[in-house]
Order: structure tokens, then sequence, then C-alpha cells
């Protein structure tokens, strides 16, 4: 697709106008940057009460086949075969360098993955995934499929209530977790993920009951519904990458600071060691080091330092980037994370960011921000 | 006291030979929370159009250019602490900074009221 088509949307889109959602283009779709609330409130009720977010521009694909773990790690550098059904995995499509191709949530369901991936880079997965394994397994871009994210402390008491009688308990579900529920009278099948740092859930549901599942959600008094400026926020709060800012194709997951993705049997030593598109580099890296890491920096003045601020040392030398940064809405102040050289990633240091022909200092901090909340 | 407008959403009021500049509701309801604010220093140089002082807000970075040329004689330091009242009170306690104007039929030629509320009206 390209930029001058006209953008998509998702079967929430008018409800997003109904709640003067502020609309953007986001990877090809019409997506609230934020509703009436504004972007601060709308962060900080996800991270006290219960955010509702609209994520069905993202890429859901079912792949189903024989020996599909198997053939999923040819790709991923996770243990799929040794996970439990009914659980997700955080894993990274990578190039032969070892660069992020895309960041995905894989679910093993009982006779069939469930691939969970960014809207920018659906299209794309999916060709990669048909060249790559498409003649053994039967890989489809589910279209007819909403995903919402209800987020924060109070998002497993607001969904609760929405869980037929006789059903699931949702304590019994931890994070990282999936479930088959009927919700509403539709049938969903959950995750206790997301990405804010918060308790929260994932939903997948059919397109024509989402709007009937959003509306009632919306109805309990801890919900409201929050836009992409804060779900940005409070990912980077919460140390999260993002695809096309953090991760791209031109760093590995250990340059990303993301080498806990890479489970411990696919590691050097491991029983399953590599096999994975750049394993080479990419272990490499993992026991001597890289010339560069991803670091969490915190500015000092209260100027923002936003994606693509150039760092410096004190004798002015050039030594990484910013990819991520803003307004950080629970500190009251900026937060950045970026590319620093590994000998100046130590928390603590002092570097410059220059920000409208300025030199300002910066120092490393440790990530995440925020405290993760997560119910294991 | 008249208060002109440029294209860029900037507001312009002349009392006396002094013209204090701010950004508009409009502009402040599009940028959205703001969180910082980066103003001239006092008696600085500007030409008309020229960058002036800078807005950021939850979203994005936006310029807050010169409406006249002229010199910076006063700027509102509360705004480093309370930077919301941009989007408070844009044409009051929002205010950014104070210019006296080098060439006065500059501020003659800017927008009034009326042709500034049509011209947003359009952008809706």
């Amino acid at each position: 697709m390209t930029d001058s088509a006209s953008p998509l949307t998702t079967p929430l889109h008018d409800l997003h106008l109904e709640l003067r959602g502020k609309m953007v283009a986001f990877a090809g779709y019409q997506m609230p940057v934020n509703y009436a609330d504004g972007i601060i409130k709308e962060h900080l009720q996800t991270r006290e009460n219960a955010g509702l977010f609209d994520v069905s521009h993202m890429g859901q694909i079912r792949v189903r086949g024989e020996n599909i773990a198997e053939q999923l790690e040819t790709l991923l550098p996770v243990d799929l075969v040794g996970l439990e059904r009914n659980r997700q995995k955080y894993a990274l499509f990578l190039n032969e360098q070892g660069g992020v191709l895309d960041d995905l949530m894989a679910i093993k369901l009982r006779d069939q993955f469930l691939l969970v991936v960014n809207a920018a880079c659906k299209h794309q997965d999916m060709a990669y995934l048909q060249s790559a394994l498409g003649a053994h397994l039967d890989i489809e871009l589910l279209t007819d499929k909403a995903l919402i994210a209800l987020q924060g402390p109070k998002a497993s008491g607001a969904l609760q209530t929405l869980v037929s009688e006789d059903s699931v308990d949702l304590s019994t579900i931890k994070f990282m977790q999936a479930a088959h529920i009927n919700l509403n009278g539709a049938e969903c099948l959950i995750t206790r993920s997301g990405y804010t740092g918060e308790d929260g859930f994932e939903v997948s549901v059919d397109a024509d009951a989402v709007n009937s599942l959003t509306r009632k959600l919306l109805e309990h008094d801890d919900v409201s519904a929050v836009g992409l400026g804060a779900r940005d926020s409070l990912r980077l709060e919460a140390g999260l990458c993002l695809y096309g800012q953090d991760l791209s194709a031109d760093v590995t997951p250990i340059e990303a600071n993301i080498g806990w993705a890479i489970s411990p049997v696919r590691r050097a030593g491991g029983a399953r060691e590599g096999g994975f598109p750049g394993a080479s580099t990419i272990l490499q890296q993992q026991q001597n080091g890289c010339t560069k890491k991803l670091v969490a920096l915190s500015p000092e003045g209260r100027a923002p330092m936003r994606a693509g601020t150039k760092l410096l040392d004190h004798d002015q030398n050039a030594i990484g980037q910013i990819t991520s940064g803003g307004f950080s809405p629970s500190l009251g102040k900026p937060i950045s994370m970026g590319y620093v050289s590994s000998e100046l990633s130590k928390s603590g240091t002092v570097l410059l960011a220059e920000v409208r022909g300025k030199h300002l200092p910066v120092s490393v901090a440790k990530l995440p921000f925020i405290a993760h909340n997560y119910y294991r | 006291m008249t208060t002109k407008f440029t294209n860029d959403h900037e507001w312009a009021r002349q009392e006396g030979d002094i013209i204090t500049v701010g950004i508009t509701d409009f502009a402040q309801s599009q940028l959205g929370e703001v969180v910082f604010v980066e103003l001239p220093d006092v008696g600085r140089e500007v030409s008309q159009g020229e960058e002036a002082a800078v807005v950021e807000s939850v979203k994005a970075a936006g310029e807050v250019k010169a409406p006249v040329a002229g010199t910076v004689i006063e700027v509102n330091e509360a705004l480093a602490d309370e930077p919301e009242q941009v989007n408070e009170d844009p044409a009051g306690k929002g205010w950014f900074y104070k210019i006296k104007p080098s060439d006065d039929s500059q501020y003659a030629a800017l927008m009034d009221e009326d042709s500034y509320q049509s011209m947003i009206a359009d952008l809706a």
C-alpha cells in the first residue's frame, strides 16, 4: 500500500468519531491519537484505572498445519516447542544480519498458533512467512477479527463483569497466558498481556461483535477509551520498544537490549542453539557484547528530546541518537530511549543531546522508567 | 488595543508601542497538552516570520514565529513552570513574549479577528 491510498478504518471507526477521537493516519489506518480527555488524562487513566485501546489495525496471523512450533522456530529465536498450550511468547522476525524485521506475540493454541504483528509490517510479515513456510503450513491474515486491549490495574475487574456465567475466573489467567472465553455473548481469545507495562488483556473477537463488546466495556465506571498518543507514552515509560523507532532492520536484539527475548534453549550452548536468521551475529554479540546499546535516557531539563535527536559526548563526538522520546505524564518530566556507544551505556553517564542547536545534558538511566505491574 | 493574527496561528496584541505575542486557542487545541516552552532571549532581534519560540506538547514540537520584526523586550517566565497556561488561557496568561516592533506597517497588515476566524473555519 502506498501513502496516497485512502486510509483504512477499523470496525470501531464510528465509535472513535462519536468519542471525538482526533484521527490521524497511522500505518495506513485512520486511528485516534486521543479522545476528548487528551493524552495526559488518558495515560493516567490507564495507570490508575483501565484504558481501552482499539488495536484492530495490528495483524493477526493464524498458522495451522503439522509441527507448527518446529517450523516457526526456524524463523523465531524463541522456544515454541517447549511452550505450553494457551501461552504466548514475545518473539522477533530477523534478517540474516540479525536485524529486527518485526516484533510480535506468538500464541500457542490447541491446533494452531496466532501471531500478533505490527500494523505497518503485517503484509511484509505475511509475504515473509509465506515464502519461508508456506509450502508446509497454512498461513492466513485474519481480516474478519478485531483486537482491543484493556489495560490498567482495574482492567481485570471490569472485564470480569462481561464474562458469561459458569465461564472463566480471570484470576486463574496469569501474565502471558491465553484463554478462549465468552465475553458479552461473543467468543473471544484473550491473552493477559499488553504494551503499557500494566496488568491487562488483549481481546481478539469477530469484527462484527467488537462494537457491542467495546461499548459494553466503556459503560463500566473504571474504563475509558485511550488513543495512540497515550499508548506511546505508556509503552515508553514501561521501557518497551516500538518497531520502526527503537527496533529496525538496522539493529539486533542484543543492541536493542532485548536479549532476554532469545530463549535460553536457542542461545549458545542451548539444546536447540541457533537455527534462526542472523543467529551467528546474535549469539556472538550475546557472548562478546556489541558496540552500541539501547538505553533509557533522562533529560536533565524540561525540554523533551524526541526521536532523531543526536547524542554527543563531552568532546562533541557523535555517539548515538534518540529513537523514542517525549513527556512522561506519570513522572511529569521528559523521558527518552536511544542508542549510545556501549562504553557510554552505564546508568548515570551524562551525555549531551543536540536540541535545536543547543547541547543539553541528558543522563543514562535505568529501564523501565515506571515499574511493570504484571499479574504473575 | 487591537489583536491581530497570522497564518501560523499566532496572535499579536498591540498596546502602546509594544506587541505581545501568543498562540491562538485553535493552535493550542490542535497541539494538545503543552509540556514545554522555549522562549527567546530578551534583547534578541527577530525578523518577521522568524522562529522566536518553541512550544512542545505531549505529541509534538511547534514553532512560534515572530508576527512582526523587532526586539524582544520581555518573555513570560512563568511558562517555564506552568506551560499548561498555554492551553488554559492562550490569549491571556499563556502569552509568550513582547516585541518592540521596528516597522509599524507590519502589524497593520496582519489579519484581523474576523479574517482569522473564517480561515480556521475553513480548516475545521
